[in-house]
């Protein structure tokens, strides 16, 4: 187990490298430049002025120098400046990660509660009624653009409506009590989750229900079934604790994608979160930011990788992380 | 006469399939309408080009069939001029990225040992990736950076190649493992080892046994990866970074309506609804082509 931990940790870090490479090199390609950018902010620059600061910053020096440079202050813990707030990356990313991990936390919390029951019950009859209802609606959602799901949203329950807050976080007076202060940041998180989760419950119950349909007609359940087992005994202590094995897999996995995935929600509600700074920073050639953003979503991603292998271990026993990966 | 009764029996299949047949109906209705764009703006005598500051945000009308937009172009025939860039991008990036699935998959299955290991690596790696926010950095890079010249570089055509390029490769990696999988049981039936035993390359078997009996799997792939990749040109497009105004795109086409949604909301409707519609009808279609073609699959 704990070379298994080891093995695994080795690979990702070696996958954030690799990461950090690719990315360095093709932020290094969009578009601008960042001493153009402040020569062009500045009529007083000279071309002299331009070149004292490439030199200042290392922009005349070859890219895998550059590199080099960047790397080895990253691993002492200086990540850089954000272009556009002038603050360190770290003190702008630390608490958008945090509104990011609340906002995609909440939405696969409740995808999951939603998705994991309807699955099972359009399983119960393949090709029923329900199972054709269910399998509709999870078309629907996952063929749903995002960013038009939140416009849709928006001029319903914000516009049209007046229900609830366009986008934003809301602001907190000081002196507000703690339930009030709850109050505000749920009104305005409603919509934002409801957005990310709706597009999830789509790929989850269709996970559950094919985990389902498959466990329910293993030889397990005709033999609980013929030595007596009730059928809600059948149901939840054989087929559903192995149809939990696969689907929680997926579940862990798709969490990765559903951090990087809030980008576009985050944009639509204007929700502070780590998906709207790294989209920004690369529309404002903010560099170390997007790069920073970047490699964070990343690690995020390989966390849920990792997840799902542990969760694989622990609710199947047939899984031993004993075994190095790929072995 | 019987050549063809395995395609009546996919046909026959794929009929009971009603979401499916309705689906396909749709889509050629959208692609007809699509391709007949021009002849349609000609017959109407609009221009889809044409603003018209004076008559922006104008009611539906038997002139503008749909309304105006807020530089007064006609919106039924932008939807249409959309179309076509949404279905293009989705049809190329789909073919592209199932080929270099399709081919990369064979490959490892069938060589397996060292080089199966890191083409895997190489996917699984890529299924590890925060593939959105790294994709808009892609979508963000100024090629003449890399040595493109700025009047290839600033064209309309190449902007779409590289949407195409972009989709393309989110799409390659499912349409690999479905083929290496396949490929890992095809290559120990009789008909490949048989061919093997008569003295076939490998690039033989790979191309003439191997790939043709992966056609069904990769038919219904390629179709549910269409669904998947016009929804992620249109959030790229929509995002800024993907198709560039002037030229339509269904995605390009609702950066502007969030903040127009007071004055317009039916420009926020339908270019969303068309991507909806099109990608839930590529969805349906897929898993219509799945019961035809592979009839033994778990899913229903």
């Amino acid at each position: 187990m704990g070379r298994w931990v080891a093995a695994r940790a080795a690979g990702a870090l070696a996958t954030l490298l690799l990461m950090s490479v690719v990315v360095f090199g093709l932020i290094g390609l969009m578009p601008g430049d960042p001493v153009d950018l402040m020569v062009a902010g500045d009529p007083n620059m000279t071309s002299a002025d331009a070149a004292r600061l490439r030199a200042l910053y290392g922009l005349d020096r070859p890219l895998h120098e550059r590199y080099l440079a960047w790397a080895g202050k990253a691993l002492q813990g200086e990540l850089g400046f954000s272009r556009s707030f002038g603050r360190p990356v770290l003190e702008i990313l630390w608490p958008r990660l945090g509104n990011t991990l609340l906002l995609a936390g909440l939405a696969f919390a409740i995808a999951i509660v939603v998705a994991l029951p309807l699955g099972m019950l359009a399983a119960r009859r393949p090709g029923g009624r329900v199972d054709y209802l269910v399998n509709l609606a999870c078309f629907a959602g996952v063929s749903a653009p995002p960013f038009w799901l939140a416009l849709l949203m928006i001029t319903l329950f914000a516009v049209a409506l007046g229900w609830l807050p366009a986008g934003g976080m809301g602001d907190v007076p000081t002196q507000a009590s703690w339930s009030d202060a709850a109050l505000i940041r749920a009104r305005h998180l409603a919509l934002p989750v409801a957005t990310l989760a709706l597009v999830q419950i789509g790929h989850y119950t269709r996970f559950m229900r094919a985990a389902m349909i498959e466990a329910l007609r293993q030889d397990f359940m005709r033999t609980a079934r013929a030595k007596g087992v009730s059928e809600a005994r059948a149901v939840w202590d054989h087929a559903f604790a192995n149809a939990l094995a696969p689907v929680l897999t997926v579940l862990a996995l798709s969490f990765g994608g559903l951090f990087s995935g809030a980008l576009i929600t985050e944009t639509m509600f204007a929700w502070p979160g780590t998906g709207k700074a790294i989209y920004q920073a690369i529309l404002e050639n903010d560099f170390n930011l997007a790069l920073v953003g970047l490699l964070i979503a990343t690690l995020a991603t390989l966390l849920g990788n990792l997840l799902a292998d542990l969760a694989q271990a622990w609710v199947d026993p047939r899984v031993s992380l004993t075994a190095g990966p790929g072995a | 006469m019987t050549a063809s009764r395995p395609w009546r029996l996919v046909a026959a299949r794929f009929g009971r399939h009603r979401l499916a047949l309705a689906s396909l109906g749709f889509l050629g209705v959208l692609v007809a309408l699509s391709l007949a764009a021009p002849w349609i703006a000609e017959w109407r005598g609009v221009d889809p080009t044409a603003t018209d500051l004076l008559r922006r945000f104008a009611a539906p009308s038997a002139e503008h069939w749909l309304g105006t937009d807020d530089l007064g172009r006609d919106l039924f025939q932008r939807l249409l001029e959309g179309g076509r860039v949404s279905l293009a991008v989705g049809l190329a990036g789909a073919l592209l990225s199932s080929i270099a699935g399709a081919l990369i998959g064979v490959v490892a299955g069938y060589r397996g040992g060292r080089l199966d290991e890191i083409l895997m690596r190489l996917t699984d790696g890529m299924i590890a990736l925060p593939l959105l926010p790294l994709l808009i950095v892609l979508a963000a890079i100024d090629w003449r950076k890399l040595g493109v010249p700025a009047e290839i570089a600033q064209s309309e055509s190449f902007s779409l190649y590289t949407i195409v390029g972009i989709v393309a490769l989110t799409g390659w990696t499912q349409v690999a493992r479905l083929v290496r999988a396949e490929t890992l049981s095809l290559k120990a039936r009789d008909f490949a080892r048989a061919a093997r035993a008569l003295g076939a390359t490998p690039t033989h078997i790979m191309w003439r046994h191997i790939l043709p009996n992966t056609a069904g799997a990769l038919t219904v792939a390629t179709t549910m990866s269409m669904g998947g990749l016009i929804l992620f040109e249109s959030t790229l497009s929509f995002l800024g970074l993907g198709i560039q105004p002037p030229s339509a795109s269904w995605g390009n086409m609702l950066t502007g309506a969030q903040d127009l949604l007071h004055q317009a909301p039916g420009l926020a409707v339908w270019p969303g609804l068309l991507i909806f519609l099109t990608v839930i009808a590529f969805n349906f279609l897929g898993d219509g082509l799945q019961d035809a073609l592979d009839p033994r699959s778990e899913r229903r």
